[in-house]
C-alpha cells in the first residue's frame, strides 16, 4: 500500500490521529484472556468430567447464542448495550404462554409461538426505541431502567390480569384463586422440540443440530445485514451521530429499526432458552436474560461500540463454562457451592461493570483531549 | 381548568402532581373501606423515618455534579456491616445505634472517596457505571458475609452453617428503639418520634452544610463545572467530597431503616434499593442537576406514604395476587424513566 | 448575459432580531471561476454561506430578503438538502468524516450504490446490498480529479489532516451535478505546503468548469488563485475587484477601515519609564481554536492595552491561558515575581481577575443569585463575606448579611438593571450580566484586570456603557486593564496601544491612531513583514 501524491505532500504533525489508546487494546483481548484463566482454573477446581463439561457447553451454546446474537446490531448502531431485550424475552414468553393455553405441543407448539411473539416483539420494539430515541447519550440506563419497568408492566397483567379480565381457568396455568399465572409452567410438551430432531451422538457428546442450526442462520443473517444500506447507516450512526444526521440519515427511524430487530430477535432467543429449558418460571425466567446475555458479549472481548459475532460466540462459551464450573468448584474450594454461585453472579455484574467503566472513562479522555480544561 | 391543570403541572412537575393524586384517591378509598385512617397514615410517618435519611443521601450527589447516587449500595454495605460489628459488640439500644453510626462514617467515608475518584474519570457515565458498580460490590460482598468471620450466635447459620444468616433480626437489639424514642401517642397511633427527629438533625446539618464555604464550592461545581474551575475551586475535590458525604448518610441511612424495619437484609438485600431512593428525590421535584432539602422531604412523605397506603388498600381489593407490589414497581421505575426523557439526552 | 453566472446573489439582507447583520450584498460567480470572499469576523461571509446553503438557522430567524439565482432561475433554499439537489457543494471546516469508515466509504456516505438481492425485493430498498466494487470505481475517480494517489480503501482515522481536507473534496466532487462549489477558511487547518496542494487543486477543479466561492482571511492565497475578489466589512458589500487591480495593501484596508470614534480624548503619551506590571516571555496556550504558540510582550502598569486579531488566531488564548483555564506555558512575570501557571487560585491570590468571552459558560452561574455570582470567587480565594456558627469561626457560613450589603452597592455603583439581588442572572439582558461579571472580578480588588469580548452580544447603547465604565475604572482606581476583543473599533475608541496576534504570535504593537492599512495587514499576518514606507 504506497501513500504518495503526485506531488510529495508532507505528513505535518498537525495530524489528527485518533490513538488506539492502550486502554482500547485492554478492552479488546484482555477480557477474554482473563476469562479463559478464571475458567480454565475453574474446570481443575470443579473436578468435574471433561465430556459432562462439554456436553453442557454444548447445549447451553445452542440455548443462548441466539440472545446474545440478539445484542450485537444495536451496539454496532451506537445505542450501546441493549439492557431492554428483556423485554423481547418478554414477548417470546407471551407466545409462549399462548401455546399453554391453546396447549399445542412438539414443533407445531413452537411454531406458533414463535408467530404469536412476533407482533407483540414487534410493537414492544418500537416502543422500546421510541423511548431510547428520546434519551440520545443515555440509552444504557434509559434501557436498564425501562427493563424493570416492563417488568412491572408484565406482572401487572400476568398476576392480576390473568383469569380475571382474560378469561382462563385451566388449572395447569393459573393458581388456584383464580387470579394470575402459576409461578412455573410446565412446558414438558414442546421440550427439546427443536433440540431434539436431530441429535447425533459424538464421542459421547450429543449434538442439537437444528438448534445450533438456527443459530448459524442468524450469524449469516446478521452478517449480511452488515453489508446493506441498512447495515451502512447503522454504522455511521454508531460513528457520529451528528454527522450521521447532517449526511442526511434519518437517525431516529434507523435506531428505531435496530432495537427492533434486536427486540424480536430477543424474543425468538427466549423461546428457544425455554424449549430446552422445559419450564417456563413466569415472574423470573426474562429477568436475568438481559443481564447473563449482555455479560456473555461483554466476555467475549465486545465493548460498548464495537461487538462482533465471533466474540458473541467466544463470550458465550466462556460465560458459560464459568457457569457449570463455579456451584462445584466453590464447594470443593471452600465446602459451599453457594459461594461458587455468589461468584459466578459477581462476575457476571462485574465484567458489565468493568466494561462500562473502561467505555465512559475512554470516552472521557477523548472529550477531555478535544477541550482541555484543568 | 385547562390552565389550572398546566398551571400545577409547570410547577410541581407530572410525577408530584399524579402522586399527590394517587395518593389522595387512596385515602378516600382507605375511607371507604372502612380501614384504621390513623394507623395508616402512623404507617406513613413511620416508612418515612425509615427511608428519610437515605433519600437525603441523593443531595450531596446531586449538587456536586456527580447526580443520582445510583451507587448507594455501596454505603448502605457499610452500614450493614457496622450494625453487625454493633451486634457483634452485644450491644444493644441506643447505644447499639449510635456505635453503628459512628463505624459506619469511617468504612463509608473510604468507600466514598475511592468510589469518587473512579466517578471523576467516567464524568458522562455516572449514572450506569455507578449501578453496576453497586450491583457488583453487593454480589462480591455476598461472599464476604459468608466468610467474614462473626461469631454471634444471633447473626450465624443456626445448625453448623458458614456465614451470616440472610436475615438478621434485631428484635432485642435496637429494633424500634429509635422509634420508641420519645414516641407519643395521636389518635392513638404512636409516632416514631426519635426517628423523625434524627431525620429531622440529618436535613438540618445539610442545609447548614451548603450554607458554608465548602457547601457553596460543592453547588458551584455541580451547577457549571467551567465556571468553578476558572475560579479556583476544585472541582474533582468537591465531587469527591459530595461522594463521600452521601456514601456517609446511606450508610447512617440504613442503620435506621433497619431499626424501623426490624431486620437487616444482608446478601441482595441492597440491590435495588438505591432506585427506591433515587425514585422518591426525583417525585419531590428534583432532577440531576439540582436537588434540595424540600425535594427530599416531600419525595420521601408522597412516595412512601403511597406506600404505605397502597398496600392494605389494594390488598382489600384485591386480596390475591401481589399487586402492591407490582404497583410499587411500576412507579418507581416508571419515575426514573420519565425523568430521564425530560432530561432528554445529554447535549 | 445573467446565464453565463451560475450563482447570483442581489441584494441579500438578513436580520438578527432586529440587528441586520447583512446590507443588500451583490455576489456573481460564473462557471469555472474562483470567486474570493475576504473580511474580517463579524463581516457576514458565514451568514451568507448559511443563506445559500438553506441552513435552518436562517429559516427559524425570520428568513431572509433578496434574490438567488441559480443558473438563470431564481432559487429558494430552504434545507441543505435543497442546496444538494441544485448542485452547491460546501467543505465544511469542520470535517464531516467518520473515523471508522474508508475514504470510499466517506465519500459514498449516504448515497453509497446498491444492487437489488432476493430480501430487498420484498423488505424494502435498504436491504439492498452494498455494491463496493462500483462505490470503489467512482471514488478513485474522484480522487484521481483531485491529484490523490492513495488507497481509497484506507480508514480515516490515521490520516494526516491535509488528506482529511481532501476526501472532504472529494466528497463533494462525486456528487455529479456539482456545479457551484463553497470553500469555509479550507486552509485553516493545513500546513504550508498542505494548502498550496489544496489551492493547486481548486484550480483544477475550476478549470473543469466548477464554480468556487472561496473563503478566506489569508490574503496572499487570495491573490494566488482569485479570479475575482469581493470584500465585506460589517454585513456590506464594500469592494468588487478583479485579481489584477488588487493588492495586498488595497485588501487590508478595504477590511478594516472604518470611521472610529474615539471616546478617549487624550492620548497618553507612552513614556519608557513607565512601570511594567506584567511580562510575558515565550507565553504558549493550549487552546484549542485559539492557541497561543510563542508571545513576549511587556504590560505598562495603569494603562489600557488592547489585544486584537482574527478569530482562531490566539488572542483569546492569551488571558485564557494566565488565569489557567487552559494550558498554559512559558514565563509570566508580575512585579517580578514568577506566575506559577495553570492555577486560576494563584492567579486570582496574584491580584488577577478575569471576565471571560464566554459570559454564559464561563462566567456566570445562571440559576443562581445575583449577589452569589458577584461574591462567590472572593469567597472562596480571599475568605471574605464568611461567618463563624455560633462563634466557632472554623465553621464557614456565608454571610447573609454580609453578601447583601455588597451586592446592592455594587448594582447601585454598576447600575446593574434586575429586579434586585436576588434574581437569578439568566434573566437578566446581555449587558447586565457582563455587569455582574465585571462586579465579581472588582470584588477581588484586583491591580490587572483582564477583559474579553467585554461588548459582544449586548446592544448598542449597553455597549458604550461598558466601555465607558472600563475607562472608568482604569482613570480612577488606576487599573491596569488588559482587553480582549474582536472589535477592531472599541479597541481603537479606548484602548492605550493595540497588540495584533496572528497566528499565535505578536504580529505588532500599532498606536489607536496608526493607518487602517496597518491594521489590516497587521490582522492579516503582513504587518511585521512589510518594507517601512
Amino acid at each position: 500500500m504506497t501513500i504518495s501524491m503526485n506531488t510529495q505532500l508532507n505528513i505535518t504533525n498537525k495530524k489528527e490521529k485518533q490513538k488506539t489508546s492502550w486502554m482500547q487494546e485492554l478492552t479488546n483481548y484482555s477480557v477474554p484472556i482473563l476469562f479463559i484463566i478464571i475458567c480454565l482454573l475453574g474446570v481443575y477446581a470443579s473436578k468435574l468430567n471433561p465430556v459432562y463439561i462439554i456436553n453442557e457447553i454444548v447445549v447451553r451454546l445452542a440455548r443462548n447464542l441466539f440472545l446474545v446474537l440478539a445484542l450485537i446490531i444495536p451496539v454496532i448502531a451506537g445505542m450501546g448495550l441493549n439492557f431492554a431485550i428483556v423485554i423481547g424475552a418478554m414477548a417470546g414468553q407471551i407466545g409462549i404462554i399462548a401455546i399453554k393455553v391453546f396447549d399445542m405441543g412438539g414443533l407445531s407448539g413452537f411454531m406458533m409461538a414463535v408467530l404469536i411473539s412476533t407482533p407483540f416483539a414487534l410493537l414492544f420494539g418500537y416502543g422500546t426505541g421510541l423511548i431510547l430515541n428520546k434519551t440520545k447519550g443515555k440509552e444504557m440506563i434509559t434501557s436498564l431502567m425501562l427493563g424493570y419497568f416492563a417488568n412491572g408492566l408484565y406482572q401487572l397483567v400476568f398476576l392480576t390480569f390473568m383469569g380475571t379480565i382474560i378469561p382462563i381457568d385451566n388449572p395447569e396455568i393459573i393458581l388456584s384463586n383464580g387470579m394470575g399465572l402459576k409461578n412455573a409452567l410446565d412446558l414438558k410438551f414442546i421440550q427439546y422440540s427443536i433440540d431434539y430432531i436431530l441429535r447425533p451422538n459424538i464421542m459421547g457428546i450429543k449434538i442439537p443440530v437444528v438448534s445450533l442450526l438456527l443459530v448459524v442462520v442468524l450469524c449469516f443473517i446478521i452478517r449480511f445485514i452488515v453489508k446493506t444500506k441498512l447495515g451502512q447507516d447503522f454504522r455511521a450512526l454508531g460513528q457520529d451521530i451528528n454527522i450521521a444526521e447532517v449526511s442526511g440519515i434519518k437517525t431516529d427511524k434507523t435506531r428505531l429499526i435496530a432495537i427492533t430487530i434486536s427486540t424480536v430477535l430477543a424474543a425468538w432467543g427466549q423461546i428457544i432458552f425455554l424449549q430446552n429449558i422445559g419450564t417456563l418460571n413466569t415472574y423470573n425466567s426474562h429477568e436475568q436474560v438481559g443481564m447473563f446475555a449482555i455479560a456473555a458479549l461483554l466476555v467475549g472481548g465486545a465493548s460498548v461500540t464495537k461487538a462482533t459475532i465471533g466474540q458473541a460466540i467466544v463470550g458465550t462459551l466462556l460465560f458459560h463454562t464459568l457457569f457449570i464450573v463455579s456451584p462445584f468448584a466453590g464447594k470443593n474450594l471452600f465446602g459451599d457451592s453457594q459461594i461458587g454461585e455468589y461468584f459466578r453472579s459477581f462476575i457476571a455484574y462485574g465484567v458489565i461493570a468493568l466494561s462500562l467503566v473502561l467505555h465512559a472513562w475512554q470516552k472521557y479522555m477523548n472529550a477531555r483531549n478535544k477541550e482541555k480544561l484543568e | 381548568m385547562r390552565d389550572f391543570w398546566k398551571k400545577i403541572t409547570d410547577k410541581y412537575g407530572y410525577p408530584k402532581v399524579f402522586m399527590t393524586m394517587f395518593l389522595i384517591i387512596l385515602c378516600i378509598l382507605a375511607v371507604i373501606q372502612k380501614q384504621n385512617l390513623p394507623g395508616l397514615l402512623k404507617d406513613s410517618l413511620v416508612r418515612v423515618g425509615m427511608n428519610g435519611i437515605l433519600v437525603l443521601a441523593m443531595v450531596p450527589s446531586v449538587n456536586s455534579g456527580t447526580g443520582l447516587n445510583f451507587g448507594l449500595s455501596l454505603g448502605i454495605l457499610c452500614g450493614m456491616l457496622a450494625g453487625c460489628i454493633s451486634i457483634e459488640l452485644k450491644l444493644t439500644g441506643i447505644t447499639a445505634i449510635f456505635t453503628a453510626i459512628l463505624i459506619s462514617i469511617p468504612f463509608s467515608a473510604v468507600v466514598g472517596y475511592l468510589y469518587g475518584i473512579l466517578l471523576n474519570r467516567v464524568k458522562g457515565d455516572e449514572m450506569t457505571v455507578g449501578t453496576y458498580m453497586g450491583f457488583s460490590i453487593v454480589s462480591l460482598m455476598c461472599i464476604g458475609w459468608l466468610l467474614l468471620p462473626f461469631q454471634s450466635p444471633d447473626m450465624i447459620w443456626a445448625i453448623g452453617g458458614k456465614g451470616l444468616r440472610t436475615t438478621i433480626a434485631l428484635a432485642g437489639k435496637f429494633a424500634k428503639v429509635m422509634d420508641n424514642f420519645l414516641s407519643f401517642n395521636i389518635l392513638g397511633e404512636p409516632i416514631p418520634t426519635g426517628t423523625l427527629l434524627l431525620f429531622g438533625v440529618a436535613c438540618v446539618i445539610m442545609a447548614i452544610f451548603f450554607k458554608t464555604k465548602t457547601g457553596v464550592a460543592m453547588m458551584a461545581s455541580g451547577d457549571n463545572p467551567k465556571f468553578a474551575a476558572a475560579n479556583g475551586i476544585n472541582v474533582n475535590k468537591q465531587r469527591i467530597i459530595g461522594t463521600m458525604l452521601s456514601m456517609i448518610l446511606g450508610g447512617i441511612g440504613i442503620i435506621i431503616y433497619a431499626q424501623s424495619f426490624g431486620f437487616f437484609q444482608l446478601y441482595t438485600g441492597p440491590l435495588m434499593m438505591p432506585f427506591m431512593a433515587i425514585s422518591a428525590i426525583l417525585i419531590g421535584g428534583a432532577t440531576a442537576k439540582n436537588a434540595n432539602i424540600s425535594n427530599v422531604i416531600s419525595g420521601t412523605i408522597l412516595f412512601f406514604a403511597l406506600l404505605a397506603i397502597s398496600l392494605p388498600v389494594i390488598n382489600k381489593m384485591m386480596p390475591e395476587g401481589n399487586l402492591s407490589e407490582v404497583v410499587r414497581i411500576i412507579i418507581t421505575y416508571g419515575v426514573i424513566l420519565y425523568a430521564l426523557t425530560k432530561v432528554g439526552g445529554d447535549n | 448575459m445573467d446565464d453565463k453566472y451560475v450563482l447570483q446573489l442581489k441584494n441579500i439582507s438578513k436580520e438578527y432580531f432586529g440587528n441586520k447583520v447583512l446590507k443588500e450584498v451583490n455576489l456573481n460567480v460564473k462557471a469555472g471561476e474562483i470567486h474570493a470572499l475576504v473580511g474580517e469576523n463579524g463581516a457576514g461571509k458565514s451568514t451568507l454561506m448559511n443563506i445559500i446553503f438553506g441552513m435552518p438557522v436562517i429559516h427559524n430567524t425570520g428568513g431572509y430578503t433578496g434574490d438567488i439565482i441559480f443558473e438563470g432561475q431564481k432559487v429558494d433554499t430552504k434545507s441543505p438538502k435543497d442546496a444538494l439537489n441544485l448542485g452547491i457543494g460546501m467543505v465544511h471546516q469542520e470535517f464531516m468524516l467518520l473515523p471508522g469508515f474508508t475514504i470510499t466509504e466517506n465519500i459514498k456516505l449516504n448515497r453509497e450504490i446498491t444492487k437489488h438481492n432476493v430480501i430487498s425485493r420484498i423488505l424494502g430498498y435498504r436491504l439492498k446490498s452494498l455494491n463496493v466494487e462500483a462505490m470503489r470505481r467512482d471514488s478513485q475517480k474522484a480522487l484521481q480529479k483531485l491529484g490523490m494517489n492513495v488507497d481509497d480503501w484506507l480508514p480515516i482515522a490515521g490520516l494526516p489532516v491535509g488528506y482529511m481536507q481532501f476526501v472532504e473534496i472529494a466528497r463533494e466532487i462525486d456528487k455529479k451535478n456539482i456545479k457551484l462549489l463553497v470553500f469555509d477558511e479550507p486552509t485553516a487547518v493545513l500546513a504550508e505546503s498542505e494548502a498550496e496542494k489544496l489551492l493547486d487543486a481548486m484550480k483544477k477543479l475550476a478549470s473543469s468548469g466548477i464554480a468556487i466561492l472561496f473563503i478566506t482571511h489569508r490574503l496572499d492565497e487570495v491573490l494566488a488563485v482569485a479570479d475575482n475578489i469581493t470584500i465585506m466589512r460589517d454585513g456590506e458589500q464594500v469592494s468588487q475587484m478583479k485579481r489584477e487591480d488588487a493588492t495586498l495593501a488595497k485588501l487590508a484596508q478595504l477590511m478594516v477601515g472604518r470611521k472610529i470614534e474615539r471616546i478617549v480624548h487624550e492620548v497618553r503619551e507612552s513614556n519608557k519609564n513607565d512601570e511594567i506590571a506584567m511580562t510575558m516571555k515565550n507565553l504558549t496556550v493550549d487552546m484549542p481554536g485559539e492557541a497561543v504558540k510563542g508571545i513576549d510582550l511587556e504590560i505598562k502598569k495603569g494603562e489600557i492595552l488592547g489585544i486584537g486579531g482574527l478569530a482562531g488566531q490566539g488572542k483569546i488564548g492569551i488571558a485564557n491561558g494566565i488565569m489557567g483555564l487552559y494550558k498554559a506555558a512559558g514565563e509570566v512575570y508580575l512585579d517580578n515575581n514568577k506566575l506559577e501557571l495553570n492555577n486560576p487560585r494563584k492567579a486570582i491570590k496574584s491580584k488577577l481577575a478575569f471576565v471571560s468571552e464566554d459570559r454564559r459558560g464561563v462566567g456566570l452561574l445562571l440559576d443562581t443569585s445575583i449577589e452569589m455570582n458577584i461574591v462567590i470567587t472572593s469567597m472562596q480565594i480571599q475568605n471574605r463575606f464568611l461567618k463563624g456558627l455560633l462563634g466557632i469561626k472554623s465553621f464557614n457560613l456565608k454571610d447573609d448579611k454580609a453578601i447583601r450589603n455588597w451586592s446592592l452597592k455594587m448594582i447601585k455603583d454598576l447600575d446593574i438593571r434586575c429586579t434586585g439581588p436576588t434574581q437569578i442572572t439568566r434573566r437578566l439582558s446581555g449587558g447586565n450580566q457582563q455587569k455582574v461579571c465585571i462586579a465579581r472580578a472588582l470584588t477581588l480588588e484586583p491591580e490587572v484586570l483582564f477583559v474579553s469580548e467585554p461588548t459582544r452580544g449586548i446592544d448598542i447603547g449597553a455597549k458604550k456603557l461598558v466601555l465607558d465604565l472600563l475607562v472608568k475604572l482604569n482613570r480612577e482606581l488606576g487599573m491596569t486593564i488588559i482587553m480582549t476583543s474582536s472589535e477592531l473599533g472599541e479597541l481603537r475608541s479606548i484602548c492605550d496601544r493595540i497588540a495584533i496576534i496572528y497566528n499565535g504570535k505578536l504580529e505588532g504593537i500599532l498606536e489607536p491612531t496608526d493607518s487602517d492599512v496597518d491594521f489590516g495587514l497587521a490582522m492579516a499576518g503582513k504587518y511585521s513583514s512589510k518594507e517601512v514606507v
